[in-house]
C-alpha cells in the first residue's frame, strides 16, 4: 500500500526533472550554435581575405599601409593593431590605480560612505552608453588636448582617456570584491605586529589581492580593446602609426565601423574588414585565457 | 517585491513580442491606422496596392526616403515601407542579393559592385547633393581653385598662408576612404584619388565633420550642401559659389546623384514608390527634397552618366 502511494508521487516529479533538463539542455545548445556559428562566420569571411583574394597573411599583420581602394590595394593593419593595443593598455594604466584606490576607500577607509554613495555612483558610470562617453569625449576632452598639448586633440592620448572612464567601474567593482572577501585575521595580525594602516594596505592588501586585481586590468582591457564608437569619435582615424600620442590614428574596432556599411559584402575591401574582426575576435579569446589563467593562479 | 518585477518583466517582454508578431504578421495594419486618422487626404485609387518594401542604404539619402515613405504609406494604406541605413555599400549588396527591395546609395552601382551584378540592376535618380569645402573661419581664404585643393587633400600644401591664408597650419577632416561621399569630393572636385595622409582626421558623419572643422584651428573638411550654416565658411571653387543655382546649371561640378537601385522592374508597390519619389508634390520648391536640403531632380540642367561624362 505504501509502495504504491510513493509511486505516485514519483512519477509527477519524473516529468518535471525531464522538462527542465530538456529546456536546460535545449537553452545550452541555443547558446552553443550561437556561438559556434559566430565564430564560424567572422572566421570564413575573415580567412577569405587570404583564401580568395590571396592577400598574404604576413603583409595583413605587419604592413603600415591600409590602402584598401589603392592601385594596388594594400592591406597593412599594424597600425590599426598597434592603436588598439596602446589605447586600451594606457587605458588600464589610467584606471587601474584610479579603480584600486577607489575600492581601498570604499572597503577599508570609509565603508559607509563608499556602500552608500560611491558604489551606486560607480555603477551608474558602468550604464552611461558608449556613444555619451564619444560625445563628451569629442566635446571636451578633445578640444582641452588641443589647447593643452601640441597637436591636434584627438588620437590615443583623447581615446585612452575616454576609454579609462569606461571600463573604471569594470576595474573598481571587481578590487572591491577582492578587498572584500580578503580573510579579516590577515589585516587584524598587520595591525597586532604594530603596523600602520597604510602599512597594512600597501604591503598586506595589495600583494595579496594582486591576482584578482589583474584579473579587473585584463577585464577592463578586453572591454577597451573591443569599443568601438566612443573611440572612434576622438580618435582621429588616420590609418598611420602616430609619432605622438595627440596625432590622429585608428584602431581595429574604429576602422571596422567607419568602413563596414560603405563597403559591398563580397568585395576584397570588405573582407579585409573582416579580417580585423577576425583578429579582435582571436585577441578576445587570448584576454579570456589569460583572464582563466590568473583565477586559477588565485585559488592556489 | 521581487515577484512582482518577475511579473511585470514577463508581461512587458510577452507585450512587445506579442506587437513584433502583429508587426510582422500584417504590416499593412499600421499604415491602415494612419492613413484612417487622416482620412480626408486619402484617395480611392490607390487603396488597392499593397505590398511590404525595404529600403536600406546610403545614410545621406535616408531622411529624405524616410520623410516621404511616411507620406507614401498615409495615402496607400496597403503598402509598408521600411527605411534603414547601412551605408552604400549594404544597400547595394541588399539589393542585389534581393534582401532589400530598394538599395539606396550615393554611387553608381558600377563602383561599388561587379560588372555584371551592376547590370541587374536599375537605376532611379531621385534627387541631387552636392558638396562644398568649408574651413575654420579663421584660416582667410575664401575661394581654392582645383590645383590648390589637390595639393591639400595630397599633402603639398601644409600651410595655408601658400594658398593666400594666414600663417596656419593645415588640419585635413575627411571622409574615411570607402565613403561615398569622399568618393565624389574625390571625382569632381579633385579629379584624383587620395590617401589618408598622416595627422589627417577621418570621420563619416556630417555632424562630427561640421564639429571639428568649426573647432579645429586650421581645419578644412568637405560637407554637403544642407549642412552648411555660419559656424563654417563654405569656399568657392574655381571662384564658383557652391549653391542651387550653379548646381543646376552645371558651372559648379561637385555634386553627385543619389540612387534609388531596384533588382530588375520593380514590382506594383515599388514603382509606385519611386514614382512618387520623382512627382512634381515631392520635388518642387515646398517639396520634401527642397525642404530637406537636397536638389530636385528636374531643376538639373544637366545630366551625368557613371563614367562622369556630363551633357546637357
Amino acid at each position: 500500500m505504501k509502495k504504491s502511494n510513493d509511486r505516485e508521487v514519483a512519477t509527477p516529479h519524473l516529468a518535471e526533472e525531464w522538462v527542465g533538463k530538456v529546456y536546460t539542455f535545449i537553452c545550452i545548445l541555443f547558446l552553443i550554435i550561437t556561438i559556434f556559428s559566430m565564430v564560424y562566420f567572422v572566421a570564413s569571411k575573415g580567412l577569405s581575405t587570404f583564401i580568395v583574394n590571396g592577400v598574404n597573411v604576413k603583409d595583413l599583420l605587419t604592413g603600415l599601409k591600409w590602402k584598401p581602394d589603392g592601385e594596388p590595394p594594400m592591406f597593412g593593419a599594424l597600425p590599426f593593431i598597434f592603436g588598439s593595443f596602446s589605447t586600451s593598455i594606457l587605458a588600464a594604466i589610467i584606471a587601474a590605480p584610479l579603480g584600486f584606490c577607489a575600492a581601498v576607500f570604499m572597503v577599508e577607509l570609509s565603508p559607509k560612505i563608499g556602500r552608500t554613495f560611491m558604489q551606486p555612483v560607480i555603477e551608474l558610470l558602468a550604464g552611461i552608453p558608449s556613444v555619451v562617453y564619444g560625445f563628451v569625449g569629442l566635446s571636451v576632452i578633445v578640444p582641452l588636448f588641443r589647447d593643452l598639448f601640441p597637436g591636434q586633440g584627438v588620437g590615443i592620448a583623447a581615446g585612452s582617456l575616454v576609454l579609462a572612464f569606461m571600463i573604471l567601474p569594470t576595474i573598481t567593482t571587481i578590487a572591491t570584491d577582492a578587498l572584500a572577501s580578503l580573510p579579516a585575521g590577515l589585516k587584524e595580525g598587520s595591525y597586532a605586529l604594530g603596523a600602520t594602516r597604510w602599512q597594512t594596505i600597501y604591503r598586506i592588501v595589495l600583494p595579496t589581492t594582486l591576482p584578482a586585481q589583474m584579473t579587473g586590468i585584463v577585464l577592463g582591457i578586453a572591454r577597451a580593446f573591443g569599443e568601438a564608437l566612443a573611440v572612434q569619435m576622438v580618435i582621429g582615424n588616420a590609418p598611420h602609426i602616430p609619432n605622438s600620442l595627440f596625432e590622429s590614428t585608428s584602431t581595429l574596432t574604429s576602422a571596422i565601423t567607419l568602413s563596414m556599411g560603405n563597403t559591398a559584402m563580397g568585395s576584397v575591401q570588405n573582407n579585409a574588414l573582416w579580417s580585423l574582426a577576425l583578429i579582435l575576435m582571436l585577441m578576445t579569446f587570448v584576454f579570456v585565457f589569460i583572464i582563466r589563467w590568473l583565477e586559477g593562479r588565485k585559488k592556489l | 517585491m521581487k515577484k512582482s518585477l518577475i511579473v511585470t518583466m514577463a508581461l512587458t517582454l510577452s507585450l512587445s513580442l506579442a506587437a513584433c508578431g502583429n508587426n510582422t504578421n500584417n504590416g499593412a495594419n499600421n499604415g491602415n491606422a494612419a492613413a484612417s486618422n487622416n482620412a480626408p487626404t486619402n484617395n480611392a485609387a490607390s487603396a488597392d496596392l499593397s505590398g511590404s518594401i525595404l529600403a536600406s542604404g546610403s545614410t545621406a539619402l535616408q531622411p529624405l526616403v524616410d520623410q516621404v515613405s511616411k507620406e507614401f504609406m498615409e495615402k496607400n494604406s496597403g503598402v509598408s515601407i521600411q527605411v534603414q541605413g547601412g551605408g552604400s555599400g549594404t544597400g547595394l549588396t541588399q539589393v542585389s542579393e534581393g534582401q532589400a527591395q530598394i538599395g539606396n546609395s550615393d554611387v553608381f552601382a558600377e563602383e561599388k559592385l561587379d560588372a555584371d551584378k551592376a547590370a541587374e540592376l536599375v537605376d532611379h535618380q531621385v534627387a541631387v547633393v552636392a558638396m562644398a569645402a568649408v574651413t575654420n573661419k579663421d584660416v582667410g581664404v575664401d575661394n581654392l581653385t582645383k590645383q590648390q585643393l589637390v595639393d591639400i587633400f595630397t599633402g603639398k600644401v601644409t600651410n595655408w598662408k601658400d594658398v593666400g591664408g594666414k600663417d596656419a597650419k593645415i588640419q585635413i577632416v575627411n571622409r574615411p576612404s570607402s565613403s561615398g561621399t569622399r568618393a565624389t569630393f574625390e571625382k569632381f572636385a579633385l579629379g584624383t584619388k587620395t590617401e589618408d595622409l598622416e595627422g589627417s582626421i577621418q570621420e563619416d558623419a556630417s555632424g562630427t565633420v561640421k564639429k571639428l572643422v568649426s573647432e579645429t584651428p586650421g581645419a578644412i573638411g568637405y560637407l554637403a550642401l544642407s549642412y552648411l550654416d555660419d559656424s563654417v565658411t563654405a569656399l568657392k571653387y574655381d571662384g564658383v559659389d557652391a549653391n542651387v543655382d550653379n548646381v543646376a546649371n552645371g558651372s559648379y561640378p561637385v555634386w553627385a546623384y543619389e540612387h534609388m537601385y531596384t533588382k530588375g522592374e520593380p514590382d506594383a508597390a515599388t514603382k509606385a514608390f519611386l514614382d512618387y519619389m520623382v512627382s512634381e508634390e515631392v520635388q518642387n520648391d515646398e517639396g520634401d527634397v527642397v525642404e530637406m536640403g537636397y536638389i530636385p531632380i528636374s531643376k538639373m540642367e544637366v545630366k551625368r552618366d557613371a563614367a562622369g561624362a556630363v551633357t546637357k
